[in-house]
């Protein structure tokens, strides 16, 4: 009964038997005639349609096109996100009574779903890029805050307590030690918005815009095309991954700067 | 903290005033973009009496209420033991986790033009889209519960020889407990937003059909009624997690104490 180790070679050859089982399954049932191709279209079709959408216009640019499309709407809302969410963050951690006059609002504002703010978005800003941009950022914000607060607050108070026995002025104890080790949390809080901002964007295309991967998506639910959908959820799957990746690469190469320093 | 709990009161009377002056007092927020505290309460009043959007008030909180709970408790009776299963046996873990990584960078909202494909837009598409969305972050936290358990607990039943029955439920699911709660609290956020989307894309009834129509009629009353109904509803729904909690982890004093 105790857990029993096993070799990465094992570890291994078992993933690619999960892999290997979980798609050809997949494979199997789609080509068997059990289900109709239409209902689940084999990872071939999938893939083929992916391919023939790089290249041929559907719902009115090619994958390529839409990706482009949402990726500039997701980068200006998380950016925006950042830009105010990671200052207000720090400012509530650092100074007691900001942080005790938006904490009651943040909290009644939290439990609002991201998607929620989809038709206030639509009447404001349009279904173009405003709608999707203020989805975005109602999805990014809130983990922005909270991490950047989180690392505002536990600031190791030894470091402070040196700083100003030995007279630090207040803007050098801000730039040198408050913001520097509030940097960790504020790159993973920067991982966890990327993915909701991402997430809230595909949200905000399937119900309100007229281009974008979740726009092509919803068109392909219209015109009861499988692989179209199928090959819009890979693209968003591989976007988001990339986007996760380069976070996380952005976050080994800080820790590893800090790492040298000290 | 006394202190908090007034200023937090205060802040939010004064945001209440700041709304009523901007858009009935001085009238510098149009009615067309943001609705008035009064304009608000009547559209409180149509969809609780003459109902809105196919139904009463009522009848739409109970059926998004209905499918979040379904769809949840779907998600942590298969959730919870692939996780355990996942974290106890390396093997399990080797085999599945590839599949994870595969399928867990697509967000659960990209499957609802696939549930509506296969399950059309009754019920059974959004308890699927909201299963898969709170599936997810219950497997990989009590994944990491039961490998936080420390070994040396794991060894000492071992060489007691508890039966693997007793292990599981003595052992293993109370080791991961607090992990496994974390996991359903973000799953439980998780189902709200899935729902709201799924209903918001299309629906017959449900809060996120109140915010669609809503839309449609231009109706700023109506959606921040749809708005609040929704936050209220996540609120509660987490608190009732929250005391569940607080009750399955009452012989756990350093987990509580730990949560404040």
């Amino acid at each position: 009964m105790m857990q029993k180790q096993i070799s990465l070679r094992q570890s291994l050859l078992l993933g690619s038997l999960g892999l290997a089982g979980f798609i050809g399954l997949w494979h199997v049932l789609a080509v068997s005639g059990l289900i109709s191709p239409v209902f689940l279209p084999s990872p071939l079709d999938v893939y083929d349609r992916f391919t023939t959408l790089l290249d041929r216009r559907f719902a009115g640019a090619t994958l390529p096109g839409h990706l482009a499309a949402s990726f500039q709407r997701f980068a200006y809302g998380f950016l925006l996100a950042a830009l105010i969410g990671i200052p207000l963050g720090l400012l509530m951690g650092w100074y007691q009574i900001l942080d005790e006059i938006v904490s009651p609002l943040f909290d009644a504002l939290r439990f609002v779903a991201p998607i929620a703010w989809v038709p206030f978005a639509a009447l404001w800003f349009g279904t173009g890029i405003g709608g999707p941009i203020m989805i975005i950022f109602a999805g990014a914000f809130p983990p922005c805050v909270i991490n950047a607060y989180r690392g505002a607050k536990f600031v190791d108070p030894r470091l402070i307590e040196a700083a100003n026995m030995l007279g630090t002025p207040s803007h050098r104890v801000i730039r040198e030690i408050l913001l520097p080790s509030s940097v960790p949390s504020i790159i993973s809080g920067l991982r966890v918005s990327a993915g909701l901002g991402w997430q809230s964007l595909v949200g905000a295309e399937l119900i309100v815009a007229s281009a974008g991967v979740g726009y092509m998506m919803v068109q392909g639910q219209a015109n009861v095309s499988t692989t179209t959908v199928m090959a819009g959820m890979v693209a968003i799957g591989l976007v988001g991954l990339a986007l996760d990746s380069a976070l996380r690469l952005a976050e080994r190469i800080i820790q590893r700067r800090r790492g040298l320093d000290h | 903290m006394p202190r908090r709990i007034s200023i937090g009161f205060a802040t939010i009377f004064v945001v209440c005033i700041i709304w009523f002056l901007l858009t009935t007092g001085l009238g510098i927020i149009p009615s067309g973009r943001f609705p008035s505290p009064a304009e608000t309460w009547s559209a409180l009043i149509h969809v609780s009496g003459r109902g809105y959007g196919g139904g009463d008030l009522a009848m739409h909180v109970y059926n998004s209420l209905r499918l979040v709970v379904m769809g949840f408790l779907f998600a942590i009776a298969t959730g919870v033991p692939l996780g355990l299963l996942m974290g106890w046996s390396r093997r399990a873990e080797a085999v599945i986790n590839p599949i994870f990584l595969i399928i867990r960078p697509i967000p659960p909202l990209a499957w609802i033009p696939l549930a509506i494909l296969w399950l059309g837009l009754g019920d059974a598409a959004k308890i699927m889209v909201i299963w898969f969305s709170a599936f997810v972050p219950s497997v990989i936290n009590t994944y990491a519960g039961v490998r936080n358990i420390d070994r040396p607990v794991l060894e000492a039943a071992y060489m007691l020889g508890m039966p693997k029955f007793r292990f599981v439920s003595e052992v293993l699911v109370p080791g991961a407990s607090p992990m496994i709660f974390t996991g359903l609290r973000l799953s439980l956020q998780a189902s709200w937003t899935t729902l709201v989307a799924a209903e918001l894309v299309g629906a017959f009834y449900g809060l996120g059909r109140v915010l669609n129509v809503a839309q449609q009629d231009l109706y700023p009353g109506m959606i921040l009624v749809g708005m609040i109904a929704v936050a209220i509803l996540g609120w509660g729904t987490t608190r009732l997690l929250g005391v569940a909690e607080a009750w399955a982890l009452r012989w756990n004093t350093a987990a509580l104490a730990a949560k404040g």
